[in-house]
C-alpha cells in the first residue's frame, strides 16, 4: 500500500517524466509523444517504487529487470532512468542526434537499458530467457516487460507467451500498455484483435486488468503479479495515448508526431496545470 | 577413409562444454534427435530447454539468457535456426552482441530427400551480413569439436553450420581452432583451391584427380567464411596461376564472393567459383546425386580447375 506521501511523490515524477518527454521531443521534429505518455505512471511506479535498480549497480546480477518490448517508447524509459541518474541530463537534449548516447530505440548501449527493442514482439521472448538465467541462478530478482496492444499482432508474442506458461515462469510480469492506439489509427480498425484478456489466460498466464494512470493500481497489481506461482502474470494497463496533453489524447498523429512551437508551449502549460492542483 | 559424424561431434561437444561450464544452456525447436542436442538435454536437463517449433521465440530467448549470463547454443535446422530468425538474430543477437551460439544443423544440400523447403543453401550467406556475427563451417567432426571449444572462450554471437553426413575425417586431434586463420590440407603450387565445410574433402580429392595429370593443385580450408582476413588469403596466393572458391551455397554473397571482394586489385589471377547457382534445391535420394546436380561434385572441382588454368 502506498502512503499518501509515497503516493504523491510517485504522481509528481510522474509529471516530471512527462515534462522530459516534451523537451526531448523539443519543437519541429517528430518523437513517439503518444506511446510514451501513456506509460508514465507504469515507469514510476517500477523504477521509483518497486524495483530492485538503482545506477551505482547497473550490473548486479540481482538488480530487477525492465525491457520495453514497445520499444519506440524509449523516451519515456530514457525520462526514467535519467531520473534515476544513470546519465547525466545534458543527454536528454541530444537525444537520436548523431552519435548522441540516446538512440531512437532501446540500445544496450544506454546505462541501464537491458535489451535491444523495436523490432516489435521480440521482447517478452528476451524476457524469458531473462527469467530463465534468473531462475537457474536462483536470484530473487524479477524480469518486467511492456509490450503494445498494437504489438500484440506480432505471433512471436504468442510464442513466447505459450513457452513462459510452459516452463511455469512465475518472475517474469509483463505489461500491455492498451492504449487503443497504433501507428496509422484506432487498433480496432487497424487489426482487432477481441477477447486480448482471455487470449492470454487460456494462454496459461493469470491477468489482472487495471487503470494505467493510476499509480496505486499498478502497484498492486504489481503485488499481486507477485504472489502468482507456477504461471507468468499480464497486467493489462488501460491507458489513453498522449495522456495528459489535451491536444494528443487519443490521437494518432502523435504516435510519432512533430510538435510546433505552440503544441509544445501548450504541452508544458498543461503540465504546470496539473502540477499546481497537486 | 573413417567417415564420423558432424553432429554427433556437436552433441558431444556440446556435453563437453556442460561439464566444464555451469553455465552453458542448450535449446531446441524439437529436433534434438536430428541435431544431436538430445545429448546434452540427457546430461543436464535442467539446462536444456525445448522450445517447441518456434524459432523466432527461440532466438530472442537465447538471447534474453544470454543477457542473464548464460551461454546458450541453439539449435535446429540451418534453414530455420537462420532464416527463420533471421530479424530476431538481427535484432536480440547481434547488434547486442549477445552471446548467442547459434547451430544451423543439416546444412546445405545435405537433408536431401526433405527438398528445396528444409535445404540451407544461403543461410552462411545471409548470417554473415550481420554485423558482428560470425560463420564457421567446420569440414570434418574433428573440426567441428574445436570449433565448439573455441565458441565456449569467444565472447559474442556465432553461427555455426553443420553437415547432417557423416564426412570423412582428415583432420588431427591435435591443435586448437583459431578464428580467420586458413589451413593447407594439401600443398601445391599451380592451382589455389579455397574451400569450406563438406567442400574442403570433395577439392582435396578433386586434387588427387589433377595430380595424375600432372597438375599440382593447393587445398586451402577456410574454416569461418566470416571473418575473412585480406592478409591470410594473401600468404597462399603467391607464385599461384589460378584460384578457385568452392563451397556448399549459392554464389551470391558466399565464399567466393567474399575471396575475391578481398583480393580483387591486390592479385591478378583467372578466378573460378563452384557453388549453387541462383536456384533453389530439389528433393533427391541421396546427397551425392544434389552434389552432382548442382555442379558440387568432384569432377565439378577437377573441371573447374582446368578451365581456370586455361584461361
Amino acid at each position: 500500500m502506498l502512503k499518501p506521501e509515497q503516493k504523491k511523490e510517485l504522481e509528481k515524477i510522474t509529471l516530471q517524466l512527462r515534462r522530459d518527454l516534451v523537451e526531448m521531443i523539443g519543437i519541429g521534429v517528430a518523437g513517439h509523444l503518444g506511446g510514451s505518455s501513456s506509460l508514465a505512471e507504469t515507469m514510476a511506479v517500477l523504477y521509483f517504487n518497486k524495483m530492485n535498480f538503482s545506477a551505482d549497480r547497473l550490473k548486479d546480477p540481482n538488480r530487477d529487470r525492465l525491457v520495453l518490448s514497445k520499444g519506440h517508447a524509449a523516451l519515456i524509459q530514457y525520462a526514467a532512468l535519467c531520473e534515476k541518474g544513470c546519465f547525466p541530463r545534458e543527454e536528454l537534449k541530444r537525444v537520436k542526434k548523431l552519435d548522441a548516447l540516446l538512440q531512437g530505440h532501446p540500445d544496450l548501449s544506454i546505462p541501464g537499458i537491458e535489451a535491444v527493442t523495436g523490432s516489435l514482439g521480440q521482447g517478452l521472448s528476451i524476457s524469458l530467457g531473462l527469467a530463465l538465467a534468473l531462475r537457474l541462478n536462483k536470484s530473487p530478482a524479477r524480469v518486467y516487460t511492456i509490450m503494445g496492444d498494437g504489438e500484440q499482432s506480432e505471433g512471436q508474442l504468442w510464442e513466447a507467451s505459450m513457452a513462459a506458461a510452459n516452463f511455469k515462469i512465475d518472475n517474469l510480469t509483463a505489461f500491455l500498455d492498451w492504449n487503443s492506439v497504433q501507428a496509422t489509427g484506432a487498433t480496432k480498425d487497424i487489426f482487432n484483435i477481441p477477447d486480448l484478456d482471455k487470449k492470454w489466460t487460456s494462454f496459461g498466464w493469470h491477468s489482472i486488468n487495471v487503470d494505467g494512470h493510476t499509480v496505486e493500481a499498478i502497484l498492486n497489481a504489481i503485488e499481486e503479479a507477485e504472489t502468482i506461482k507456477g504461471k507468468p502474470t499480464l497486467i493489462i494497463l488501460k491507458t489513453i495515448k498522449g495522456k495528459g496533453f489535451s491536444f494528443a489524447e487519443g490521437n494518432p498523429a502523435y504516435h510519432n508526431g512533430i510538435l510546433t512551437e505552440e503544441t509544445y508551449k501548450q504541452a508544458l502549460k498543461e503540465l504546470d496545470a496539473i502540477k499546481a492542483g497537486l | 577413409m573413417e567417415k564420423q559424424s558432424l553432429r554427433k561431434a556437436y552433441g558431444d561437444a556440446l556435453v563437453e562444454l556442460g561439464k566444464q561450464n555451469s553455465d552453458v544452456v542448450a535449446l531446441e525447436a524439437d529436433l534434438g534427435k536430428s541435431t544431436m542436442s538430445c545429448l546434452f538435454k540427457d546430461a543436464f536437463p535442467d539446462r536444456y530447454f525445448e522450445m517447441g517449433i518456434a524459432e523466432q521465440n527461440m532466438a530472442s530467448t537465447s538471447a534474453g539468457l544470454a543477457l542473464g549470463g548464460k551461454i546458450p547454443f541453439y539449435s535446429t535446422f540451418a534453414v530455420f535456426a537462420s532464416g527463420r530468425a533471421y530479424d530476431q538474430i538481427r535484432c536480440s543477437i547481434a547488434i547486442p552482441r549477445a552471446n548467442v551460439k547459434i547451430c544451423g544443423s543439416s546444412c546445405g544440400l545435405s537433408d536431401f530427400g526433405d527438398g528445396k523447403t528444409h535445404q540451407s543453401i544461403e543461410d552462411s550467406n545471409v548470417i554473415k551480413t550481420l554485423p558482428n556475427m560470425i560463420v564457421i563451417n567446420p569440414l570434418d567432426a574433428v573440426e567441428v569439436k574445436k570449433v565448439m571449444k573455441f565458441l565456449l572462450s569467444y565472447e559474442g554471437p556465432a553461427y555455426i553450420r553443420i553437415n547432417r553426413n557423416d564426412l570423412p575425417v582428415f583432420t588431427a586431434e591435435e591443435g586448437e581452432f583459431e578464428l580467420g586463420k586458413l589451413r593447407t590440407i594439401v600443398d601445391g603450387n599451380d592451382a589455389l583451391i579455397f574451400a569450406t565445410g563438406a567442400m574442403v574433402w570433395k577439392s582435396v580429392e578433386a586434387a588427387g584427380l589433377l595430380k595424375k595429370d600432372g597438375i599440382s593443385a593447393q587445398v586451402v580450408n577456410v574454416s569461418a567464411v566470416k571473418p575473412l582476413v585480406k592478409e591470410e588469403i594473401l600468404k597462399y596466393t603467391a607464385g599461384k596461376k589460378a584460384i578457385i572458391t568452392v563451397e556448399e551455397a549459392v554464389k551470391i554473397g558466399g565464399l567466393g564472393a567474399g575471396i575475391a571482394a578481398e583480393i580483387i586489385g591486390e592479385v591478378n589471377l583467372p578466378f573460378e567459383q563452384v557453388g549453387i547457382n541462383d536456384t533453389f534445391g530439389t528433393s533427391a535420394h541421396g546427397y551425392d546425386e544434389l552434389l552432382e546436380k548442382y555442379g558440387l561434385s568432384t569432377n565439378h572441382i577437377y573441371n573447374a580447375v582446368k578451365r581456370a588454368l586455361n584461361k
